[in-house]
């Protein structure tokens, strides 16, 4: 596409032209880590659970009554806009003056008012059912609590804690499988939004939103936060991994297991317990029970790092403890001032915790 | 002198204006003290001329970050407070000025009065208005924020509580935003004060209220609104700033506060705050469309009833931009069925016009290319509008660039689209000189395929899962093209505004007289010269139809036969 359009003139081409221009200076100047590209198209028309497809059928409705007001209005324009042009530009009498009908006016009062009723109602009974769905008891219960600017879900009923990659189990026709979300926020307000699962709903401090999905093929659904938060709200990213009820429970089982204890990366943990990486993290087993920041207990277990900003390698993990604003800038982890001999300790040792 | 040859008879005032005009110095002073309702008029509209081109600007340097997934453009920091500022602009430096200014203009000249009622107060509201862009302006500068980017804002134009609280807002790009927005809103009341006074006070003999032209009726409603939901948003940020500095806790979740009720508050205000953006859109397209058209506006009444009811409904809607923070069904469909019901009245409208053109001999100069545009834009916008009222399929839309499309799609293709016809219908009247056709249609043409490029498109992002207020996005969501396209969309827009300042600059100094009535027009603002003088009219007009220039070009068939 870019070679035929940089060789055709015009306005249009000049424009794609100094974008990429631009763009390009920006890319030059700033080497971020590059990264796998995930391929995923997170579409609304996509759906994969329960309550994305019911809002999926309401939308499909909803479309072609919008669709036939338009074509029907639109061309009630086209024909207004071609038919009563000035033929002769030297015509200087007037049309007759028409004030105004009753009937008409009526009419297309009343037209849409009845439209609106069919609206309203077909509207009324898809909220409903989506919101106010009851959960069954079977239904898996986990808190998902937003930070600037990551995600921690908290499995209460499994008994573990973990962060920006929420797993949860397929929901088949012969065994329906409720995941129950519970949504909360530990500072500013945001949103949590995988398309394919399910609309959005906002997390709010000191108060509690739910929302439910049914996901009825495994795989990885991409999604971000979708209520500005901060500076790095853009990089808040989301992975729901739908898995096979072995898999989940396999993954479960490894969860809920305290931290890997490796011997040989003893030095990288005793780093990792001194300096201050304790005060806002938690690894499970070990001394290190701060709340702030993300749960680490089995950080290798997980395909990013930074809510989504990096691929999690070792390399990345480097760069993001030397220096975590050069890979998400704003994010709240502070560069703790390690020495690379340091770092490369610490990485040694998370990189045991799968 | 007068000339009884002319319609209104000794209404227009031929008297040469006097050559002299004072030593330079003396005009921009004439300016600064005047208290002549054009001459504020015009100082609102040149002060939102120039805010266009800055708002333009941002949302330029937005598109360029925009256009490629992972740019480097600009950093975070700048793209939020860009953005923020680029949203801040349009609605309170750009829309306001903009209606107010047409509104000081024309409604006194419509109704046939002098002045408006408060003339003093009608240059204090300016004044604070300019006074509070300023003032948000200067945050670029003023103080130097966290990270060395400046202290302008950076919460969204909607600021939610609590990151506008000083725990996670330090500094002061907040306050800038609080604190120039309640400046301006003071000039913002005083203004629909003086519209009301002067609509029901000083209408001239014979002009009932339903003989006032449309656009008056449009613009008192449009008053009546702004004294009631400017008041919440001034509240808000009094509050917020209590919040911030007195140790006040009403929107954040310490001590009870409810970080929600910010978000009410907000949108109490926000969303009657764009239907006081639209509708003096549509009273542009009400005197717009009839003259072109060479008829009457069908349906007066049923308008002038649709206009109050669009006004009176919007009032309740105003929790559909909340449908995702979490009330209960039956509070969501509520909010569902009020935002549906606002779209009955303004079909309704929509069916007028079309109606209106209906069986007329249209005549496409470049204010009516402009105002037929919008009709079908509207039309479309006001339908993304009915998607978003669908509660359920809004919790998939909501935040999304499928909304940015809409709004936009309303506050461009309708409100812009109008106020350019508005501009090339009336600037003869307020210079004295023709626009040049010209270059008119070039801005035409190149803005509207810009427009559609930018906007038609923008909505796929949106539908396929990519928010807003975000300064980058990931490569592989299939949003990469759709973005590239919409800037390029973006710039052509650009070009045409470009187009657009330059034939008002051009035209001005060198375009042809446009005498009092260029358009063979019916409402009483042409009945005076171009420019008018200062007192409007020589001798007070009295008027006994819609129409009054219409009776006088036509005594074999007048309007006061009919209506």
């Amino acid at each position: 596409m870019s070679g035929r359009w940089l060789q055709r003139k015009g306005p249009g081409s000049a424009a794609y032209a100094l974008l990429l221009l631009l763009s390009s200076a920006g890319h030059a100047a700033w080497a971020v880590p590059t990264d796998t590209v995930v391929y995923q198209t997170p579409s609304v028309f996509d759906a994969h659970s329960g309550p994305a497809l019911l809002i999926h059928h309401l939308s499909l409705f909803v479309m072609q009554i919008t669709g036939a007001i338009f074509i029907v209005v639109a061309s009630l324009w086209l024909y207004v806009v071609v038919r009563f042009r000035q033929r002769d530009p030297n015509d200087d009498s007037e049309p007759p003056q028409i004030y105004g009908s009753t009937q008409i006016e009526l009419a297309w009062t009343v037209i849409p008012v009845l439209i609106t009723v069919v609206l309203f109602f077909t509207t009324a009974r898809f909220l409903f059912a989506i919101q106010d769905q009851k959960m069954p008891p079977t239904a898996l219960d986990v808190d998902a609590v937003g930070h600037q600017f990551w995600w921690e879900f908290h499995y209460k009923t499994l008994g573990f804690t973990t962060a920006n990659e929420l797993h949860v189990p397929l929901s088949t026709a012969q065994v329906p499988t409720t995941t129950s979300l519970n949504l909360l926020s530990a500072d500013v307000v945001h949103s949590f939004w995988v398309p394919e699962l399910n609309g959005k709903i906002d997390m709010f401090p000191n108060q509690v939103n739910h929302m439910w999905f049914t996901p009825d093929k495994p795989g990885m659904y991409v999604g971000q936060c979708a209520q500005f938060c901060g500076v790095e709200h853009a990089k808040m990213l989301l992975r729901v991994y739908v898995q096979t009820s072995e898999d989940f429970a396999a993954w479960v089982k490894n969860q809920q297991q305290p931290a890997v204890q490796d011997p040989a990366v003893a030095e990288g943990r005793h780093l990792f317990e001194s300096q201050s990486c304790v005060s806002c993290h938690v690894v499970r087993g070990t001394a290190a029970q701060g709340k702030f920041g993300p749960d680490l207990t089995h950080f290798m277990s997980r395909d990013t790092l930074a809510s989504g900003a990096a691929d999690n390698t070792p390399a990345n993990l480097k760069l993001w403890i030397k220096d975590p604003d050069y890979v998400k800038p704003g994010s709240l982890m502070p560069a703790m001032q390690l020495s690379d001999d340091q770092i490369d300790k610490i990485v040694a040792y998370l990189d045991t915790l799968k | 002198m007068a000339d009884s040859t002319l319609p209104i008879g000794s209404a227009i005032d031929l008297t040469p204006p006097s050559e002299s005009y004072g030593t330079w110095l003396e005009q921009v002073h004439s300016w600064v003290v005047t208290v002549d309702h054009k001459k504020i008029g015009l100082m609102y509209i040149g002060y939102a001329v120039v805010f266009l081109l800055v708002g333009g600007f941002e949302a330029l340097l937005l598109r360029i970050q925009l256009a490629v997934p992972h740019n480097n453009f600009l950093p975070p920091e700048v793209f939020n407070r860009i953005f923020t500022m680029h949203g801040t602009t349009m609605v309170f430096l750009m829309g306001m000025p903009l209606i107010i200014g047409f509104a000081n203009y024309l409604v006194p000249l419509m109704v046939g009065a002098r002045d408006m009622a408060f003339p003093r107060m009608n240059a204090f509201s300016f004044w604070m208005t300019a006074l509070g862009g300023l003032m948000l302006y200067y945050s670029f500068i003023g103080g130097v924020g966290l990270q060395g980017a400046g202290s302008a804002p950076d919460v969204t134009w909607w600021a939610y509580a609590p990151l506008t609280e000083r725990a996670f807002s330090r500094g002061h790009s907040t306050d800038y935003w609080a604190l120039s927005l309640i400046v301006s809103g003071f000039g913002t009341v005083g203004a629909a004060v003086n519209i009301i006074a002067t609509t029901i006070c000083m209408r001239c003999k014979g002009m009932t209220l339903f003989r006032m032209p449309l656009l008056v009726w449009l613009y008192l409603i449009v008053s009546g609104m702004i004294l009631i939901v400017i008041t919440p948003l001034t509240a808000a940020q009094i509050m917020l700033t209590i919040d911030r500095y007195l140790g006040g806790h009403f929107f954040d979740s310490q001590a009870g506060g409810v970080p929600v009720v910010w978000a009410h508050f907000f949108w109490i205000f926000g969303h009657p705050e764009v239907y006081v953006l639209v509708l003096p859109a549509f009273a542009i397209a009400n005197e717009v469309i009839p003259v072109f058209s060479r008829k009457a506006i069908f349906g007066y009444p049923a308008m002038v009833a649709a206009s109050a009811g669009i006004g009176l409904i919007s009032l309740s809607v105003w929790a559909h931009h909340m449908f995702t923070v979490g009330m209960t069904s039956a509070q969501n469909a509520f909010f569902v069925l009020s935002t549906s019901l606002v779209g009955v009245p303004t079909g309704i409208k929509i069916f007028n016009w079309i109606a209106t053109m209906w069986g007329g001999k249209i005549r496409f100069a470049t204010a009516m290319l402009f105002c037929t545009a919008f009709l079908i834009q509207f039309l479309f916008a006001g339908l993304t509008g009915i998607m978003l009222s669908v509660a359920p399929w809004d919790w998939q839309l909501h935040n999304s660039y499928f909304v940015i499309a809409h709004f936009h799609y309303v506050l461009v293709g309708a409100i812009v689209f109008c106020f350019f016809g508005g501009f090339y219908y009336w600037f003869p009247k307020m210079t004295g000189k023709m626009l040049d056709e010209r270059l008119g249609k070039w801005h035409f043409w190149l803005f509207l395929i810009g427009f559609h490029v930018c906007f038609d498109l923008m909505h796929i992002p949106g539908l396929l899962g990519m928010p807003r207020s975000i300064y980058t996005y990931e490569p592989g969501r299939g949003w990469d093209n759709w973005n590239m396209i919409v800037s390029i969309g973006g710039m052509i827009q650009g070009v045409a505004t470009l187009i657009f300042a330059y034939n008002m600059v051009y035209s001005y100094f060198k375009g042809p007289d446009a005498g009092p009535d260029p358009w063979d027009a019916w409402t009483l603002e042409w009945a005076t010269s171009s420019p008018p003088p200062e007192y409007n009219f020589a001798s007070a007009p009295v008027v006994a139809s819609r129409r009054p220039l219409w009776d006088l070009k036509h005594p074999e068939d007048p309007d006061s036969r009919y209506e």
